[in-house]
């Protein structure tokens, strides 16, 4: 059609009200977090961890009869090396999976605004910049990461002892010694893993980079108004998603799949991209509905929201796909050093409810849920969907971390929903914040009327 | 007079004036047979009031015939007819049976979804599709009037409806 639609630049305003009630969440989250880490340092965690204990004796047997020369388990390195409290553990893996999982959510604002670049998409207009603002959340997670991993690396990665490299010691672990340089290169095994801190600091740099170069050119464009800046974004979209492509799996290899050393997934790279790529589709259509809920972006309408909810349930499809390539394979090859992955979180373990919770959450509702045309257009469906996914991909993040750092002794307790709540409104804070920086779509985005006109 | 033999055939030379044209026939108490055109109009099939298909209603129903025929046919095979000891698991275990049953189920679904369509728009072998003008396939919009559903009009009537609907030419076409 012809005719051209006249819209109104909007700027989204941080109300106080939207704030204080941020800092409430905030504070209930530090609340929680106090008192779980109160429980757990006298002795809740204690008792938690007896009861752990039983179940993790039986399951280590189970292990044991199984796992022929899938080396010593990591329980015995931690029965001798380890004097690190329990509480102090369960503390560092959670920061460290909420990190992990906040981290994912930020990187994909940005990978959302590079696909619609790239694929020059015409309908995204009205959501672009909502992934820009989630994408200020990735040098904060940088710099959380690095600190973390300098504080908790022995608690949460075993490769980062030094004696399992000593071919004389007693602890001296073959398998783990020829992973050495995967982390170590160039320095030997067991020294300061100067590959694994370049690759953080790299892929975090590269990240914040592109974004900063996209955003520049998204301001840009709204106050020259030429289509250069959008074909500019198209050439660095398309090379941000090359280089996506492959760090977005080695991150996962390094920051999640190594926790569990001697075990390894093709489809892990795969697993944790689309669990990251699902979740930040989620936070997306939620902050869209909030922003529409609050008066803004007129210019999104139920065609756009449409676009949206189909992303959300193709995507919690293709990540029930790659969770069951994933199972099946192990499953039916059934070789003991990889079935260990689903024998720690599947029977015999205090994950069991995780790992099926796992399942519904995130394949079941979401598929059922959004199945019709019309609960895709609904802002009321979408409001229920979305917190689903979101928490369903927190429980998965949780059963990838916490089942190789504390065993059997960790659980879903205060402390760790405590943690999740200070992380997500920290991240509300910081995305809500970044979206009054730039008008709420771009008024000069040749591709503005195309989305006026979206139509499906 | 029969219906579906005469009718009047309304000739649109752009897309906005045979969008503009169906709510000024409609509003006129003209009831429209068809319009057709040769490229996708968004928002024609809203403005000519069609209620949306129930062909997802029907593709659910497959689907899930499809996931039960699956099972049922697994379980039964190598649950109860002939086990068979594979890999050493269970004789009935789901695992096994999901790729199995994911195709099913979209086999069924599509094949399904497809029958229907085709039965339900009466594309049944050697249908020949009627040409109410052959423009509709190169730059005309036409808009087709069944005058036996018109009976409170008369012929010309319709066409001075059609013609200050914006129509440049309006035609008779009769089928025997």
């Amino acid at each position: 059609m012809a005719h051209q639609v006249v819209v109104t630049e909007e700027h989204y305003v941080f109300k106080p009200a939207t704030k204080k009630n941020l800092y409430i969440v905030l504070g209930i989250g530090v609340g929680l977090f106090i008192l779980g880490l109160v429980l757990a340092i006298s002795g809740g965690g204690h008792h938690e961890g007896g009861d752990g204990g039983h179940a993790a004796v039986q399951s280590s047997e189970l292990v044991a009869s199984v796992q022929q020369h899938a080396a010593a388990s990591e329980g015995h390195a931690t029965a001798t090396h380890h004097e690190t409290e329990p509480w102090v553990k369960r503390l560092y893996s959670s920061l460290w999976m909420n990190n992990v999982f906040f981290a994912g959510i930020g990187i994909i604002g940005l990978f959302f605004v590079a696909i619609q670049y790239a694929a020059q998409a015409g309908w995204s207009v009205g959501v672009k910049r909502i992934g820009i603002a989630m994408g200020n959340w990735i040098p904060i997670a940088g710099v959380v990461m690095l600190i973390l991993w300098f504080i908790t690396h022995h608690d949460i990665f075993h490769w980062t002892h030094d004696y399992l490299y000593n071919k004389d010691g007693a602890e001296f672990d073959p398998i783990i010694n020829k992973k050495a340089p995967f982390f170590f290169w160039p320095l030997a095994g067991g020294s300061f893993p100067i590959f694994f801190i370049f690759r953080m600091v790299l892929f975090f740099g590269v990240w914040y980079w592109f974004f900063i170069m996209i955003r520049k050119n998204m301001a840009a464009e709204d106050i020259q108004g030429t289509t250069s800046f959008w074909h500019k974004n198209v050439v660095l979209s398309t090379v941000f998603l090359i280089f996506f492509g492959v760090s977005s799996s080695i991150a996962a290899w390094d920051w999640v799949m190594s926790i569990d050393t001697h075990w390894f997934s093709t489809m892990f790279g795969w697993y944790v991209f689309a669990s990251w790529w699902v979740t930040g589709l989620a936070v997306i259509t939620l902050i869209a509905v909030w922003l529409k809920d609050a008066g803004y972006l007129k210019i999104v309408n139920s065609n756009h929201l449409h676009d949206l909810g189909k992303f959300m349930f193709a995507f919690s499809i293709f990540w029930t796909y790659i969770w069951f390539s994933q199972f099946l394979l192990i499953y039916y090859a059934n070789i003991p050093e990889e079935t260990v992955y689903f024998f720690e979180r599947m029977r015999n373990s205090p994950y069991s409810w995780i790992f099926y919770l796992n399942l519904i959450l995130n394949f079941v509702l979401p598929f059922l849920l959004l199945m019709t045309r019309d609960a895709k257009r609904q802002m009321s469906m979408l409001k229920l969907v979305c917190p689903i996914i979101i928490v369903g991909h927190w429980f998965d993040f949780f059963n990838m971390v916490t089942p190789g750092v504390m065993k059997h002794d960790g659980g879903v307790g205060l402390l760790e929903i405590g943690l999740a709540l200070i992380f997500l409104s920290l991240f509300l804070l910081v995305a809500f914040s970044s979206l009054t920086k730039l008008p709420l779509f771009g008024k000069n985005d040749p591709m503005l009327q195309e989305s006026l006109h979206h139509h499906i | 007079m029969d219906a579906d033999k005469n009718f009047l055939v309304g000739i649109f030379d752009d897309d906005e004036l045979v969008l503009n044209g169906v709510d000024k026939v409609r509003q006129s108490g003209v009831k429209i047979h068809e319009v057709y055109s040769p490229f996708p109009v968004h928002g024609l099939d809203e403005r000519l009031g069609y209620k949306r298909t129930r062909l997802p209603i029907a593709a659910f129903l497959f689907g899930m015939t499809g996931t039960s025929l699956a099972l049922i046919m697994q379980i039964w095979m190598l649950g109860f007819d002939w086990p068979m000891i594979i890999g050493g698991k269970n004789f009935v275990s789901l695992p096994p049976f999901i790729p199995v049953t994911f195709e099913l189920t979209v086999l069924l679904g599509a094949l399904g979804m497809v029958g229907t369509f085709l039965i339900v728009s009466g594309l049944k072998p050697y249908a020949w599709p009627r040409q109410f003008d052959l423009r509709s396939t190169e730059d005309k919009h036409v808009m087709a009037i069944d005058l036996a559903l018109n009976k409170g009009k008369s012929k010309e009537e319709i066409a001075g409806i059609l013609k200050s609907a914006g129509a440049s030419e309006v035609n008779e076409k009769n089928f025997e």
